[in-house]
């Protein structure tokens, strides 16, 4: 049993100090976020709920046709989800503020993809389908993807969806953030283009951070003292303000930290030049020779249970 | 009486009824993919937006992956560090990894909505991805592990290639083949069982890390920085129990010797590596204050619960009795617990524990998926069975001689 025992720990010895070992170097981490990308920022204190934007995102994709047409108030009645068949879709929440005549005043909440500063889902991607562009959309190339659904799991928005009905060709689907339009047509993305009201400010980032700051400080009795999506997983290129306090608007609570960091961190100070599968390798090389012609034979080996 | 330590084909009838009972789960199994294949993973599946992983990763992938562990546990044990004695079951345990890789890559094949483009990833290299590092580990290690098997088919067939029909003028080819394997393959088999322990070191780990870039979603008694390690230790734990399993399972139903001299020892050595799991999950919990969930009820902590009782304690327990480790039935228990215990963590990672942070949907697997899940079970055991029947892979005689 002696030898068994050195060898299995030796052997847990080194797989743990290379596990332990990647933590020293966790704040080696960069970021590999585009300097000042294009970004949008969505006043919520605007939005009156009309879906043009989803009409636009619609017709600029050539997404299918919706069941229900984007005139319908009643599709409002409900909470929806952007999914295969639409990128972006507005809800109502009506979080108990009345106005004079004592109605609950409604608030819109338009979803789409927040277009991560460090995405998760392009860390995520076996193939790099999904990239962060300089323009600051997060972009997918379908040519790449093998759909292993992988983005879905790391986005912390819940945004990308599936072609699930799609035998053979399924692609994922997320806002685009119009990056054929924005990059070479220079155009705005199909949303902001059309939004009636100016809820949504298409702009540089820090510029939109410039903007939602004097919103806020201007009108302190409109506007709660966040932006959600300046800092939120690190940072979006999409940013709220609102007049409600986030968590009442669905929206999810998401840590400061980019969410790729962790996972990127180990994986480097394991697998950078594959320095520990080599030294594991070595040192199991030294092992093997070291045991060899050493070991007990089957028919002389060490019997079952000692007593 | 034929020497017991030499591995040779079982030769035993191999349509019993078990065996009809596997073919006709295939059945299914084939069908349902079939239907995927003409209706979308939608078809067959409950996989949403908010559920794009269920059944098919948790259970075909993952803990596939860890289940197949006491392949390189025991190239370890019998090959880098001398104790061959354990030699009679690595084979088996060769055969059991091979065919559980092969089958994690069917899994996926069904899984993945690409099936035809799995090729690309060899391609599209993304370094940040741990899904990428996991797959290139898997794609280098199945090739080890069929070039590992390799000599089992020389052994058997080298020399005496007779393929049937007009198949027949491929017998000089084939036989050219396992000549040239049998040339090059001893040379190099100590460079391919170093490598398949690395390989396998490097991928056990990160599965457990794929989960690490969703802190929101998985539940905290499972989301730790050291989910990798916890999966390399628990995948290093369960190899031998599932070598004492399937022994167990394969001896019973081909009426062999039972190898209790060998399974025996083995298990001592669980008792360190299971305990060693054992301190890591408790110490981590201790050390994150996760333990503030346990008792709160959900689906969550109750599952975890009887991961952690019911597959790390309650067997870790019994293995230190040496009444238990010497008694046939009582390692059986002891082994079916463990590996009960790591397929459940795997399910609990990637299915249970996983909340996604704005549906409240709840998942539970359509009868499509159970089916895919329990043809390729059904498929691999079937496979084993015809292997052990023709190839020398078990040892052993017959208890019972004709």
């Amino acid at each position: 049993m002696g030898l068994n025992r050195r060898g299995f720990l030796k052997f847990a010895a080194a797989t743990g100090a290379l596990v332990t070992g990647s933590r020293k170097s966790a704040r080696a981490w960069e970021s590999k976020a585009p300097e000042d990308p294009y970004g949008c920022l969505v006043d919520l204190t605007r939005c009156i709920g009309c879906r043009k934007c989803e009409q636009a995102c619609n017709t600029v994709n050539n997404l299918p046709a919706p069941a229900a047409s984007f005139e319908d108030p009643t599709v409002l009645d409900r909470k929806r989800r952007p999914d295969a068949r639409a990128y972006t879709v507005v809800n109502r929440y009506t979080p108990g503020k009345l106005d004079k005549q004592g109605q609950l005043v409604p608030t819109f909440v338009k979803l789409q993809c927040m277009h991560c500063q460090d995405p998760a889902c392009a860390s995520a991607c076996i193939v790099e389908a999904l990239t962060k562009k300089e323009n600051g959309a997060v972009h997918y190339d379908v040519s790449k993807c093998i759909g292993c659904r992988y983005c879905m799991v790391a986005c912390p928005f819940e945004i990308p969806a599936y072609e699930y009905d799609n035998p053979i060709t399924p692609r994922v689907m997320k806002c685009t953030f119009c990056y054929e339009r924005v990059e070479s047509e220079n155009k705005l993305p199909g949303c902001a283009e059309i939004c009636p009201v100016e809820a949504l400010t298409f702009g540089r980032r820090s510029t939109l951070l410039e903007i939602a700051r004097n919103r806020i400080g201007q009108n302190p009795g409109t506007y709660i003292d966040h932006i959600y999506g300046e800092n939120e997983a690190g940072g979006t290129s999409w940013m709220y303000i609102s007049g409600i306090p986030f968590e009442k608007l669905g929206f999810v609570n998401v840590p400061d930290t980019p969410m790729p960091q962790l996972a990127e961190s180990i994986q480097h100070s394991l697998f950078t030049h594959l320095w520990s599968p080599i030294v594991l390798f070595g040192m199991l090389s030294g092992v093997m020779l070291g045991f060899r012609n050493k070991g007990e034979r089957p028919e002389n080996g060490e019997g079952g249970e000692q007593k | 009486m034929s020497h017991s330590t030499v591995p040779e084909p079982i030769r035993a009838k191999f349509w019993t009824p078990g065996v009809v009972m596997l073919a006709v789960l295939m059945a299914a199994g084939a069908l349902t993919i079939i239907a995927r294949f003409i209706g979308g993973i939608g078809y067959v599946s409950n996989l949403s937006t908010a559920r794009p992983w269920g059944l098919w990763i948790g259970v075909d992938v993952a803990s596939g992956v860890a289940l197949a562990a006491g392949g390189f546990t025991t190239a370890f044990l019998a090959h880098i560090i001398g104790r061959h004695y354990y030699e009679p079951v690595t084979r088996p345990a060769l055969l059991t990894a091979m065919l559980g890789y092969t089958f994690v890559v069917l899994g996926l094949l069904v899984d993945i909505g690409r099936s035809w483009a799995i090729w690309k990833p060899m391609f599209f290299w993304n370094k940040t991805s741990v899904l990428f590092e996991v797959a290139m580990c898997v794609m280098v290690y199945l090739n080890v592990l069929y070039l590992e098997f390799a000599p089992i088919v020389v052994e058997q067939f080298k020399g005496r290639v007779a393929l049937p029909g007009f198949l027949a003028v491929l017998n000089a080819p084939v036989e050219w083949l396992l000549r040239l394997a049998d040339l090059i393959l001893p040379k190099i088999m100590w460079l391919l069982i170093i490598a398949g322990v690395v390989l396998s070191c490097m991928h056990q780990s990160s599965l457990g890390s794929l989960m690490l870039i969703a802190p929101t979603k998985l539940h905290p008694l499972w989301y730790t920085p050291i989910l990798p390690l916890l999966f390399l230790t628990s995948a290093i734990a369960v190899g031998y129990p599932m070598v004492v399993f399937e022994a167990t399972l394969a001896t019973t139903s081909l009426k062999l010797d039972s190898e209790m001299r060998i399974l025996n020892p083995l298990t001592r050595i669980t008792i360190f590596l299971l305990g060693l799991y054992l301190l890591l999950k408790v110490g981590d919990m201790l050390n994150r204050g996760t333990w503030v969930y346990l008792f709160d009820g959900t689906a969550q902590t109750n599952s975890f619960l009887v991961e952690m009782i019911f597959g790390v304690l309650v067997p870790w327990i019994m293995l230190l009795s040496p009444r238990v480790r010497q008694s046939r039935r009582g390692l059986f228990i002891a082994s079916a617990l463990i590996v009960g215990g790591v397929l459940l963590n795997r399910i609990n990672v990637f299915v249970v524990g996983y909340k996604p942070p704005v549906s409240e949907a709840n998942y539970f697997p359509a009868i499509g998926e159970i089916l895919v899940t329990v043809g390729l079970i059904s498929a691999l055991m079937f496979i084993y069975r015809f292997l052990v029947t023709y190839l020398p892979v078990l040892s052993g005689k017959r208890e019972v001689s004709s």
